[in-house]
């Protein structure tokens, strides 16, 4: 356990000794800042619903730009190898790597804060569903993380990285809006795999264990790739 | 424990087609420090990442400080300190945190990880660098960075791929020296193709090429093996012509050839004696030097070349000598 919390601990920092994560964090912040308060005071409502409606989708796009590097660029550069070396097992190494990712999330999330706070000096917020979303927020992200580092498993390359983890989470989030195209049996069954149907209800201030176990269970099943990939480097 | 720390035994690798290493057996001891030598991908750095359990062969185990790379990798790993090639470090973070944080991967914490950062920051002369962030130290001082972190858990084996490539003559010789310091207590396996060094460095050697062992040898054994010593005698020619002068070194008993060599000074001649086996022939040339009345201005004994055997031995020309 020590070590998977010196290798999160290492990754946590290094984040902040380049440039990716305050870029991230950045244009998170700025781009929530702009869809929020344009439409917030035509509703003149203290409500968050609008704020993590767009967080949902902007956090889509933005984390796989803090996962690409998580294992690729590790490889580019045979950093792997001496971690690797270390006594150490490869599901150390992952749950390590995710755990520091996961930290630079939370603390995104944190800052993301001063919005719910803001808006509750300009009327009477509830406060219900704003930790509900958050948690909405946490275990989506998580899930989209989880797929991230799997995606960065795979490759040497932090731009293939990006894009396959881009991918994935673009398609899982867009997945229940064709829905109306589609023919009912399948249309339920997509939509019981998007991300955005599980999300947007827990925006709504409804914690359904089976919203938590979808995208527990998507980040589980992401990491448990991730760790053949890095494991399968040994017999190839 | 016993005193065999690396106990490779029919060492195979295939990537797909190609075989990259072919029943590799060999045995290092405690306080050995042996010089993996060949060509560039005849098997060295596979072989180390099968013995650091980096990846697994595709036959044959191995044992290393007694535990096996299959049933015990995590124990492997702890008995040793590994150096991949080409140095891979974590550039962005500082050599002091970069320290701490394999200590801490190493099991080490609190004043132990102090005092032991402390040792080999002393051991590799990092002192003044400690704050400055990886990716700012040149090349040598990167190279001691690498060889500090493999030290750090105070590892009876060490594995270094290629710890001398890139650094020039001052810093190598400091390299050189800290390994040969390390060596007196742990084992050290070092990869290399740079003969000289492992002349200076190694006690033993092992010769790969093509992923076959070829040679396990000390390095003069196999430089003996490498053929006759040859004398190379640098003269003043006096007037005298060159078939004369022949003449007069072809008289020494002992001497199997004489053979005149390009590169000499106006006036001088070089010349090549061979002798039939192993003797000295240097009172001899210079008896045959003062009897034809030439002056001596230089005599060498150019006994071993190891170059000749690592060439004959990794491209099969072994009948050119």
């Amino acid at each position: 356990m020590s070590q998977i919390l010196t290798i999160g601990g290492r990754q946590f920092r290094s984040y902040f000794n380049g440039p990716v994560a305050y870029i991230v964090i950045c244009i998170v912040m700025l781009t929530l800042g702009f869809f929020f308060w344009n439409t917030f005071f035509l509703f003149g409502r203290a409500s968050t619903r609008e704020m993590f409606r767009w967080l949902g989708l902007i956090l889509v796009f933005a984390l796989p730009a803090l996962t690409m590097g998580l294992l690729a660029e590790e490889k580019r550069t045979g950093t792997i190898e001496l971690l690797i070396t270390m006594p150490v097992t490869e599901a150390q190494v992952i749950l390590g790597k995710f755990l520091g990712v996961l930290g630079l999330y939370a603390v995104l999330l944190v800052l993301t804060l001063a919005y719910p706070i803001s808006v509750s000096t300009l009327g009477n917020l509830d406060w219900g569903p704003v930790w509900s979303g958050y948690l909405g927020l946490f275990l989506q992200g998580s899930a989209i993380l989880a797929i991230g580092l799997m995606a960065s498993s795979w490759t040497s390359n932090q731009l293939i990285a990006l894009f396959v983890a881009l991918t994935l989470s673009v398609f899982l989030w867009v997945l229940d809006k064709f829905l109306a195209l589609l023919p009912t049996s399948a249309a339920s069954a997509l939509e019981w795999l998007s991300f955005d149907y599980h999300f947007q209800s827990m925006a709504r201030g409804v914690v359904d264990l089976r919203d938590v176990l979808f995208f527990v269970s998507v980040t589980v099943f992401a990491l448990a790739l991730a760790f053949r990939a890095l494991e399968s480097r040994r017999w190839s | 424990m016993t005193d065999v720390m690396i106990d490779a035994r029919d060492l195979t690798k295939h990537y797909g087609p190609v075989t990259a290493l072919k029943n590799a057996t060999f045995q290092v001891n405690r306080g050995e420090v042996v010089g993996f030598l060949g060509p560039n991908g005849a098997g060295k750095t596979t072989t180390m990442k099968i013995l650091t359990c980096f990846i697994a062969p595709s036959g044959g185990t191995a044992r290393v400080g007694g535990a096996d790379i299959f049933d015990d990798p995590i124990a492997v790993r702890e008995a040793i300190g590994y150096l991949p090639e080409s140095t891979p470090l974590y550039t962005e973070m500082l050599v002091l945190e970069y320290l701490e944080f394999v200590g801490k991967m190493r099991g080490l914490s609190g004043g132990g990880l102090h005092a032991r950062l402390r040792r080999v920051v002393e051991e590799t002369s990092l002192g003044d660098v400690i704050g400055k962030s990886i990716g700012e130290l040149s090349k040598g001082f990167r190279q001691r960075v690498g060889l500090a972190q493999a030290l750090i858990h105070e590892p009876p084996v060490l594995i270094l791929d290629e710890p001398m490539s890139g650094l020039d003559p001052n810093q190598a010789s400091e390299i050189r020296e800290l390994i040969r310091e390390i060596g007196r207590e742990r084992t050290v396996i070092l990869s290399t193709h740079n003969l000289a060094e492992v002349r200076l460095t190694c006690g033993r050697v092992l010769i790969i090429s093509k992923g076959e062992l070829v040679a396990d040898d000390t390095p003069d054994e196999l430089a003996a093996r490498a053929g006759k010593p040859r004398f190379v005698a640098t003269l003043r020619r006096n007037g005298r012509s060159a078939s004369d002068i022949h003449e007069a070194f072809s008289a020494i008993g002992d001497a199997q050839s004489v053979q005149e060599q390009a590169g000499a000074a106006a006036g001088e001649l070089i010349v090549e004696v061979v002798p039939k086996g192993n003797q000295d022939l240097r009172a001899d040339i210079f008896q045959a030097a003062v009897s034809a009345n030439l002056v001596l201005l230089g005599l060498e004994q150019r006994g071993e070349n190891l170059e000749d055997i690592f060439r004959q031995l990794t491209t099969g020309a072994g009948a050119s000598s």
